[in-house]
């Protein structure tokens, strides 16, 4: 069989039986539908939004029909999901990863009667929201641990997309890991991919090979996880969830994403007819960001504070882009006790002076 | 930039680790296409046997009757297949798909109380003297045995398709079903065999995943090893060494280039993230310059009346 004529008649079957899987059904009620990019059970990000997606229904009962896709890739094949998903009858749609940014807008265009909401992007229209949680509050205070546990002074940081999220992430941790302890290194590697526990755990050894005795992780699994706990004596953080299977060691803390509540009053507005498109970005103090519980494994002191700088950062009182602060060419970017804007952290595409490498483009 | 901090030891043995399961799911897949068969379902058999493996392994706390698991779940997953392509006579593309589709769901709801669960270890090979050599015993004998088994796996699937009988049957069914037919070779029960040889195989390979490479289960964790095997089939002109060759590449290059940028070396990071694939078909396409080529009944459907 020549390979074109199996890709011809592998193309249909491909997609009657992702339609299948995702067959409509008929609605009277609100429809909310969600866009996973990785499995529902990948134990980090995409399951934080489908526990958001289980509190919907929870919240409104019978007045709500919610439908998700899983493993939707970015990119093209993510625009035919968001469309499938539009053209079964959703009334409000959320597209839960970064690269669906244009397909979600090129979408939007088609259906204008159809709220979408993108997750972590910054271009917004009249039928679309975008939404994110600032997670480098939750960096600044793993970076805080992990800069005073440190041993060896190396800590390894598993990127995913050179996105300004990450990035924001890498900097944010960098800063206050350099703070509690100046000899520190991080040794960055980019995995461009969300989900891929064996790629992830390759990640993860590799930089535990080579030295790195705490490891940060901006992938969605727990694979770096389990690698470090192979390893020993090494320290993670749970990423998008709280991963506390892996508490006490080598799981110190966590970043957990809570999103039901934001879904919940998103719902809510299209139900009421107020939704508009609005642009949120929310931290610690609302709720959206949630600091897992710091284990015994840490010192008390250091636990102490940690505390004390999530409770600053909470409260408003203290912005983990607080100047003075450098970009890595040396060039000033903030004054003392200036502090960044949301404008240049939501397209941060640059890294703090001291630490070391390129952001791929 | 400081390449010291690689050190070569730890990085072959990662090495091997990353290109097992790929190694032993591909040679499952090249008996089958060998035999005429396109099972497109690798994935989902990987991921069955991801799941079956570890199941096994946490209940009875021993990994190896969790291969052994992982094999005859594998192996179950590709009856199914059997049953469409072999007596239902259906599209072989099509079934596979649905196979890899079937494997992904029916492993996420098996796995579901195994989130978080940890594996039992798997005892590394300790061989007195050999593993005691300087440098090479750290990378030749001291890794666990499904590394080996792999190995031999590619000896055996060599020497058994190209100086046994049974090689040359399969072999004949492969290129020409019904010539195979009409010598009395019975195409049917021989594909069979080695449909289920290469559901094992992908079995196995998953499993070295969930139980060895990361350990732990989670939905979706073969994440597309089982398409990179298929593709290594192809791209190794259906030979068992250039598959080896395939698989030691990819994983190598894979742990290398992470590794490489975990060390800082100034390669664009673009570069190094794609080079893995580029690396691997780039050398198996220059060595398939010779007449290789692939089984002439390759997706044919076979029945005897015809």
């Amino acid at each position: 069989m020549k390979l074109t004529k199996l890709l011809t008649s592998a193309a249909p079957a491909f997609a009657l039986a992702l339609g299948l899987a995702t067959s409509a059904m008929a609605q009277d009620k609100t429809k909310v539908g969600f866009i996973y990019v990785g499995p529902v059970g990948d134990g980090g990000w995409t399951f934080e939004h489908d526990k958001g997606r289980l509190e919907v229904e929870a919240h409104f009962g019978d007045k709500v029909e919610t439908v998700y896709q899983e493993s939707v890739p970015e990119g093209a094949d993510a625009e035919r999901a968001i469309t499938q998903m539009a053209l079964q009858g959703a009334d409000l749609i959320f597209t839960t990863s970064f690269g669906y940014m244009e397909p979600t807008l090129s979408v939007a265009g088609k259906f204008p009667n159809v709220k979408f909401e993108h997750a972590t992007g910054y271009k917004t229209s009249d039928n679309v929201s975008v939404y994110s949680a600032r997670f480098y509050e939750g960096r600044a205070i793993q970076g805080h641990i992990a800069g005073s546990m440190t041993k060896s002074n190396v800590i390894g940081y598993i990127a995913s997309f050179p996105i300004p999220e990450v990035i924001r992430g890498i900097n944010s941790a960098y800063i206050h890991a350099k703070k509690v302890n100046p000899d520190v290194e991080f040794k960055v590697v980019w995995a461009f991919t969300w989900f891929d526990p064996a790629k992830e755990a390759d990640a993860a050894t590799a930089l535990i090979e080579q030295g790195a005795d705490v490891i940060l992780q901006h992938t969605d699994s727990k694979a770096p996880q389990a690698a470090a706990e192979k390893a020993g004596g090494v320290i993670t953080f749970g990423q998008a969830s709280d991963m506390s299977e892996y508490a006490p060691l080598p799981r110190v803390s966590s970043i957990i994403d809570h999103w039901g509540p934001y879904y919940i009053a998103r719902t809510q507005a299209v139900m009421d007819g107020t939704w508009s498109s609005v642009n949120t970005w929310d931290g610690i103090g609302a709720g959206m960001v949630g600091i897992g519980e710091i284990s015994d494994a840490v010192p008390a002191d250091v636990k102490a504070s940690a505390l004390a700088l999530k409770a600053a950062i909470a409260s408003g009182e203290y912005h983990p882009f607080t100047g003075p602060l450098n970009k890595q060419d040396g060039s000033a970017w903030l004054a003392d006790g200036e502090v960044a804007d949301d404008g240049t952290l939501a397209g941060m595409g640059f890294y703090v002076e001291g630490i070391t490498g390129d952001i791929p483009n | 930039m400081d390449l010291s901090s690689i050190s070569p030891v730890l990085l072959l043995a990662s090495l091997m680790v990353a290109a097992t399961p790929i190694l032993i799911a591909a040679l499952g897949e090249l008996v089958v296409e060998r035999a005429g068969v396109l099972n497109l379902g690798i994935e989902g058999m990987m991921i069955t046997g991801a799941i079956c493996g570890f199941a096994v392994a946490v209940e009875t706390g021993s990994p190896l009757l969790g291969f052994i698991a992982a094999a005859i779940g594998g192996a179950l997953l590709s009856l199914l297949f059997v049953l469409l392509t072999q007596f239902a006579l259906a599209n072989q593309v099509a079934s596979g798909l649905a196979l890899t589709l079937f494997g992904l769901g029916l492993s996420a709801l098996l796995g579901q109380k195994y989130v978080g669960v940890k594996p039992p270890p798997i005892a590394k090979l300790h061989i007195p003297v050999l593993s005691d050599i300087p440098f090479f015993g750290p990378v030749l004998f001291s890794h666990d045995i499904v590394v080996y088994l792999g190995l031999a796996l590619v000896v055996a699937v060599w020497y058994m398709l190209k100086y046994t009988r049974a090689g040359l049957i399969l072999r004949g069914v492969g290129e020409n079903h019904d010539a195979a037919h009409a010598l009395g070779y019975k195409v049917i029960r021989v594909r069979i065999m080695a449909i289920t040889f290469g559901g094992a195989c992908a079995g196995v390979g998953g499993a070295y995943i969930s139980l060895i490479r990361v350990p732990q289960w989670t939905e979706g964790m073969t994440a597309g090893a089982g398409w990179i095997a298929l593709a290594l089939v192809v791209f190794a002109s259906w030979k068992a060494g250039r598959v080896m060759l395939g698989a030691y590449l990819f994983g190598g290059v894979t742990v290398l280039q992470l590794n490489l940028q975990a060390a800082g070396v100034s390669i664009p990071v673009e570069y190094l993230s794609m080079s893995p694939y580029v690396i691997t078909i780039i050398v198996l396409v220059i060595m398939s310059a010779d007449k290789s080529r692939a089984p002439a009944s390759l997706g044919r459907i076979f029945h005897a009346t015809q």
